[in-house]
């Protein structure tokens, strides 16, 4: 116990010189993907073995992607991130931390893997909830976080509003008129994700609720007696989960090399099925078609063709004052 | 439990009534309020069996956080003594300039929220922080790593003992310690024969007190922590954390653990009670 004691107040101290032969490196990511990164990294740990004869050990730091990326930036030592968010890593490249052309480091855009705004629904889908125009309807409770405190209610907003938009040949008004109709049947806003499953799941409110799609398998697996059913609307908007290289920490480390061959093995075949098992959507056909009951067909919309990209949603939809905040009437 | 009866004219009947009426309120309070939510956590975490409760228990991470959190607890409780013990002292036996403002500062952790601690730990030892790039140039690591959550815990902590003592010395006087120094007693034998028994309870009390807060901290350790599994978990973000994931009964088995070093703390001091007596 006490040499355990010293060697960890060592360690933690950073006093201890680095072991031969042995990597470890630090992926900071966002709340809800502790299970797929537990599961993805002994792969990679076994991989990088084999290429190298040398073994890595991968920490994991899980929280809200924005206040993940205000750590970092105030000094925890990211190797890699893999968050929810472009403009999260946007912020570290702009303090210097992430390369600016991150975007080009990896393909798709730095997105490994993709998901969207899908549906959950009780057993035998009591109220037929089968698309975002099935939300508008005199009671029907939707239950998902608040868009102020959420990327993931962020993108709810946005696929509803794409989805009005798409039905009413881009009238604006009729979309937000749309989207103040869904709103007005949230009985509760909850903080984060996580907190908008407890709400319908453990506490039993509402008739639907409305969370990527990665995370409504793992729901209506984590709770297999409630015989939740996932729900797939006609129409979504893509969200990327963007992944990067923590440049300036990984270079100080000399991390760099296991920290870029981490981030590559995401796109290998194997991590891909893994993420494809787990809901997230890849680019791989192959794999896309050997989980094709994973992934039932949908148009998926991207933020830049129907909003014009980030920093505009930001300055019209999201910021003071902004559309939500003419929408977002019962917060 | 037999009350305590006043003489038969200053309790009337009613007064009496009244007198059940508050016991049992306080009772029925104490029951809802502390003892029915603390069996509770025990049930819950106990409701999928003890080999359930063991494998969570013992699961690495939340073995490092137990392990994690004592070690924060034993890292601050001898500073805090020392200190705590330092500043009632020089509080209580001396006048100088700025005695009031000592006392204050003592105090200002009781009424600071521990986010706000944590922050300013933030915005000082970041690394955009004002001693921030210093520290990254001698590469010392304070944010994110135990000295971090060391130094919000004493943060917090900090006002216990000087708190627990301070009233004591002031009112038990210097006459004592006086006393012994005429008879040829050094320092440390007056501290050591007259002082620190005299204040014995009150130390106790107040390190009993600051080990509860250290281990059960969560705002302060939240912010300067890092969240990196099996490193920086403190017990109090670990349940957290295994709630969020929708473990239930991980969250209570470890929230039973921090319940239970809370418990195993107040036997020591009844122990310590018992045996000093």
């Amino acid at each position: 116990m006490k040499t355990r004691l010293t060697t960890a107040l060592a360690l933690a101290l950073g006093l201890a010189s680095p072991v031969a032969a042995q990597d470890a490196i630090l992926n900071v990511s966002y709340d809800i993907a502790r299970e797929l990164f537990a599961e993805l990294n002994p792969v990679f740990a076994q991989k990088w073995q084999e290429q190298t004869g040398r073994s890595v050990t991968i920490d994991q730091s899980h929280g809200g992607s924005s206040k993940q990326a205000r750590a970092i930036l105030e000094g925890l030592p990211a190797d890699v991130v893999t968050f929810n968010q472009v403009t999260d890593i946007d912020v570290l490249a702009e303090g210097g931390l992430v390369d600016e052309n991150w975007r080009e480091a990896f393909p798709n855009q730095a997105s490994p893997y993709y998901s969207l705004p899908a549906f959950l629904v009780r057993e035998g889908n009591p109220k037929n909830i089968d698309d975002w125009d099935d939300l508008a309807q005199d009671g029907v409770q939707v239950i998902f976080p608040n868009p102020k405190t959420s990327g993931n209610a962020r993108y709810t907003y946005l696929a509803a509003y794409a989805y009005a938009l798409d039905k009413n040949n881009g009238d604006q008004a009729a979309a937000q008129d749309f989207v103040k109709k869904v709103f007005a049947n949230v009985p509760v806003f909850d903080q984060g994700g996580r907190a908008a499953t407890a709400t319908f799941a453990e506490r039993g409110i509402g008739d639907v609720l409305i969370t990527f799609e990665a995370e409504t398998g793992g729901i209506a697996r984590q709770y297999a007696d409630a015989k939740l059913e996932r729900v797939t609307p006609s129409l979504s908007v893509l969200a990327e989960f963007p992944v990067a290289v923590v440049t300036e920490n990984a270079e100080d480390k000399g991390t760099a090399e296991v920290s870029k061959a981490y981030l590559d093995f995401l796109y290998s075949p194997e991590a891909q099925r893994v993420l494809a098992r787990n809901f997230n959507r890849v680019h791989d056909e192959g794999i896309t078609a050997e989980f094709a009951a994973n992934f039932p067909d949908v148009k998926l919309v991207t933020v830049e063709d129907v909003f014009g990209g980030w920093d505009k949603v930001q300055e019209e939809h999201f910021a003071e004052g902004g559309i939500l905040d003419t929408v977002f009437v019962n917060q | 439990m037999t009350p305590v009866t006043p003489p038969a004219a200053l309790a009337p009947r009613q007064d009496r009534k009244a007198q059940w009426l508050l016991i049992g309120l306080a009772v029925a309070l104490t029951l809802f309020i502390v003892v029915v939510p603390l069996l509770y956590i025990l049930w819950r975490a106990l409701s999928e069996g003890l080999a359930v409760f063991a494998q969570n228990i013992l699961a690495p991470d939340t073995l490092h956080a137990i392990w994690l959190t004592s070690a924060v607890a034993i890292v601050t409780l001898p500073v805090n003594l020392c200190v705590g013990i330092a500043a009632a002292w020089l509080i209580a036996r001396f006048t100088f300039p700025g005695r009031k403002a000592l006392l204050t500062i003592i105090e200002l952790p009781f009424s600071i929220s521990p986010i706000i601690a944590g922050v300013c730990y933030l915005l000082l030892y970041g690394r955009q922080g004002l001693l921030g790039p210093a520290l990254a140039a001698a590469d010392i690591k304070i944010l994110f790593a135990l000295p971090g959550i060391v130094l919000v815990t004493l943060f917090v902590t900090g006002p216990f003992v000087a708190r627990e003592v301070l009233p004591l010395m002031q009112a038990q006087g210097s006459e004592q310690e006086q006393a012994a120094l005429t008879l040829g007693a050094s320092g440390w034998q007056i501290f050591r024969r007259v002082t620190l028994p005299n204040i014995r309870w009150a130390l106790l009390y107040g390190a009993v007190l600051a080990t509860a807060r250290a281990v059960g901290e969560f705002g302060a350790v939240s912010v300067v922590s890092g969240a990196i599994r099996g490193q920086t978990m403190t017990l109090p973000l670990q349940i957290e954390l295994l709630f969020n994931d929708l473990n239930v009964v991980g969250a209570f088995a470890a929230a039973s653990t921090l319940t239970l070093i809370a418990l195993v703390v107040l036997v020591l001091k009844t122990l310590i009670e018992a045996r000093t007596r």
